[in-house]
């Protein structure tokens, strides 16, 4: 089986003998979609909310450009957008200060973007692993869509 | 704005350097003074690096440390990280507050948090007065904050701020020789910084 490394701010398709690993999930939330009929799985690292640049350079880095660019890739590949599922994971605020400020609450503020961006295209979100204080990586495997997600303090689990 | 860091010549770094240079020289001094026992630094190294060298520097993303990090305030504003294997942290703060009142080897009491930040604290503050004597312009940490997990997770916080996909980092080593303490102190300033550093250090940009 093949791994294929996403990178931070970064998104890629697998097939089914492959997986999709992503390392180092703080603030910034993976995104996991798949296909269950044509075992087509797609990964997004993104960092930020929202871009509001038409000419975005980098789409993978935010929540409203990544998502369509995912759900594009994935159709090349041959899946069907109506039959996509999403898992997330991240999104934690790995640093609190006195003062909260909005730099601090970005996780929670990724989330609530990417939910916004699914639900534009009505995937539902069938399992999440979100907020917290902890970083993530996480794998996903396409034969079977499973998101497995490792952190440093409390373990593995799967979704 | 990012093309602006990436357009950056090897005389402009090499003016960050120096500028680095001078800035860890005080805050290693501090922290020796801090400490009663010599720290020494390595000349930082400045790169204009992607998202993904910046954790490849600490030993990769999955990297458990802890990470001490600070916004810059005022008329050059940034981040400031201090990343710490957590052995060399543990031993840091027993040469500070001795072991008393130490966490298992994993975790870290609120005694040796506090013992931690204010080590950020003074690290920060000394480096940046001396940037702030070098550049004529204003600028003050916010009070730290620190986390212990995965570098890449922690270093994100940092990254999301710059709004570019490239980063100007000056990374200095501290190293304490004989009893294996070693962290990376990393300053990263915002993309529209580079260019106000620069003209206040007299520097053409172009």
């Amino acid at each position: 089986m093949t791994v294929i490394r996403v990178g931070m701010a970064d998104l890629n398709v697998a097939g089914v003998e492959e997986s999709l690993r992503t390392t180092g999930l703080g603030s910034c939330v993976g995104i996991a979609l798949y296909d269950p009929h044509t075992k087509v799985s797609g990964l997004a690292h993104i960092m930020l909310p929202t871009s509001t640049n038409a000419n975005e350079s980098n789409r993978a880095k935010y929540a409203n450009t990544a998502v369509p660019l995912l759900i594009e890739l994935m159709e090349k590949k041959g899946a069907n957008k109506r039959r996509l599922t999403a898992k997330l994971a991240g999104g934690a605020q790995m640093f609190t200060f006195a003062g909260q400020s909005d730099l601090m609450r970005i996780g929670p503020r990724n989330v609530e973007a990417v939910k916004e961006a699914l639900q534009l295209y009505t995937i539902p979100v069938v399992a999440e692993d979100t907020g917290g204080n902890c970083g993530r990586t996480i794998e996903l495997f396409s034969a079977d869509g499973s998101l497995v997600i490792r952190t440093a303090k409390q373990g593995v689990s799967t979704l | 704005m990012s093309e602006e860091i990436r357009n950056l010549g090897e005389f402009q770094l090499s003016v960050l350097r120096e500028v680095g240079n001078i800035g860890a020289g005080h805050a290693a001094t501090a922290l020796s003074q801090l400490l009663g026992s010599e720290i020494q630094m390595n000349v930082p190294r400045v790169s204009v690096v992607g998202f993904e060298e910046i954790s490849e520097i600490v030993g990769g993303s999955e990297k458990f440390v802890i990470g001490i990090f600070l916004r810059v305030e005022g008329e050059i504003p940034g981040s400031i990280f201090f990343l710490l294997q957590v052995e060399s942290a543990k031993r840091l703060v027993a040469d500070l507050i001795g072991t008393m009142g130490a966490a298992e080897p994993d975790e870290f009491s609120e005694m040796e948090i506090s013992a931690l930040q204010e080590i950020g604290n003074i690290l920060a503050g000394s480096y940046l007065s001396s940037l702030a004597d070098f550049t004529k312009k204003e600028m003050s940490p916010t009070p730290p904050a620190i986390a212990v997990d995965m570098a890449g997770a922690i270093l994100s916080i940092g990254l999301v701020q710059l709004g570019a996909d490239y980063a100007l980092l000056v990374d200095t080593e501290f190293v304490q020789g004989e009893r294996n303490i070693e962290g990376h102190f990393f300053m990263l300033p915002d993309p529209g910084s580079v260019s106000i550093l620069f003209k206040s250090l007299g520097v053409d940009v172009q």
